[in-house]
């Protein structure tokens, strides 16, 4: 259970997908004018990536990684399919992109329609290939714990994207001199961000 | 330029257009705002720059070019499945080159090879572009953005790492000038992940004070 919850922080604040690894970047900057679309789009990201790490994480390990198919057959032990892993991965995020787009469909039209155009952009958003291929890389050890860092690093964007666009709906009141305007004041202020959460580093759990 | 423009029409003025303006007035990162993500975050140093900036230009190339060629017999309904199988081959292909000849790079590069699958620049080219023209048009269009993308990648690799550790592509040439000995120090903080965002705005900044017409009207 601690380690759950290390696992968890850590992906919230040390290993912030936006301002750690720039992943989600392009949907970072383009949907945050206002603080309500944004935080549509957090909670989509959210949902998301706590779906499609797990899945993602059986897939590695019980198909490609190497030596994870003896339980077919003992024979195909050194079988390493993981240069698939990519084709893999984005094949399974496009699927799971429309499967909970078919189910919210379904189940609660109005997440679904508060959520509209960005459920289906997510299927190219990075920073969820960037939770797949992180969690390959950061050898979790059992599904729990990959189910968690998905939360987290999904907790960590909304939190991201969350507190940009307030500082964007309030700086349409600033002096910003005109060549900085819009996408340069942006790109220095998710800097200062970037460096206000390196504050979290070095914090060991 | 001078030489490839005698052999017309294929390098004609309009094609060489689709060339050069990603470089400057339509560049990819500073105002289409495309592919950021891994741009970012491979800057540290000027080498995996470079070798990030070239993988992208041969699997932008190529897949423009492919997409371009089905554009007429794909059905657009599964257009983006049809993208992405093609963008992942060639990252597949481009992956598995760096680890048999570039093994130490592609290790420094980790994740951020895969994440040229969801590159927006690249999606972004094909829906905007190849599906809609020929292939040479395409190729073009494809070689003139990952090179305005590979620009700003070389040009922010430079400068954090001539000021961040002092070297260029790995020599010394702050220590070979005798900086140091004149109390110079490097600036660590240009290696932290936070300086490649404020990097990227300052040359924002630079060039839209240069052109004021790309200056936000709101």
């Amino acid at each position: 259970m601690e380690n759950l919850i290390n696992i968890f922080v850590k992906s919230v604040f040390i290993d912030n997908m936006v301002f750690a690894y720039f992943l989600g970047m392009c949907s970072y900057l383009a949907v945050s004018k206002t603080v309500k679309t944004s935080v549509g789009l957090g909670f989509a990201v959210v949902f998301v990536l706590t779906i499609t790490v797990p899945v993602n994480y059986l897939i590695h390990n019980f198909l490609l990684k190497e030596g994870a198919l003896v339980w077919l057959n003992e024979s195909l032990g050194d079988v390493n399919l993981s240069f698939l892993s990519f084709i893999m991965f984005i094949a399974v995020i496009a699927s799971m992109v429309q499967l909970v787009e078919m189910i919210v469909e379904k189940f609660s039209p109005t997440l679904y329609a508060s959520l509209g155009i960005f459920l289906p952009l997510i299927a190219v958003n990075c920073a969820i290939l960037g939770g797949s291929l992180f969690m390959v890389e950061r050898e979790y050890a059992n599904i729990g714990e990959a189910t968690v860092f998905g939360f987290g690093s999904g907790v960590g964007f909304l939190l991201a994207i969350a507190g940009i666009a307030a500082i964007r709906e309030k700086i349409q009141y600033s002096n910003v001199p005109a060549p900085l305007r819009g996408l340069g004041i942006t790109f220095i202020i998710t800097g200062l961000m970037g460096i206000a959460f390196m504050s979290f580093m070095g914090i060991k759990l | 330029m001078s030489k490839d423009k005698e052999r017309e029409p294929l390098f004609s003025s309009k094609n060489l257009k689709l060339l050069r303006e990603p470089l400057g007035e339509n560049n990819p990162i500073t105002v289409q705002v495309l592919g950021i993500c891994s741009a970012l975050a491979v800057t540290v140093k000027l080498k995996p720059s470079v070798v990030m900036a070239l993988s992208v230009v041969v699997v932008m190339a190529v897949s423009n070019v492919v997409v371009s060629l089905f554009r007429k017999t794909v059905p657009p309904r599964i257009r983006i499945i049809f993208q992405l199988v093609v963008i992942a081959m060639m990252v597949v292909l481009v992956d598995q080159v760096l680890k048999a000849f570039a093994f130490e790079v592609s290790k420094q590069l980790s994740v951020f090879v895969g994440l040229i699958i969801t590159n927006c620049i690249i999606m972004g080219r094909l829906e905007a572009f190849a599906l809609a023209n020929k292939p040479w048009e395409s190729l073009l269009d494809g070689i003139g953005n990952a090179a305005g993308y590979g620009l700003i990648l070389i040009t922010v690799g430079f400068f954090r790492e001539f000021l961040g550790s002092g070297t260029i592509f790995g020599y010394p040439v702050m220590e070979k000038l005798g900086i140091y000995n004149i109390g110079y120090e490097n600036n660590g903080f240009m290696i932290l992940p936070p300086m490649a965002l404020i990097t990227v705005g300052i040359i924002i900044w630079i060039q839209r004070s240069r052109n004021r017409d790309l200056v936000d009207k709101s």
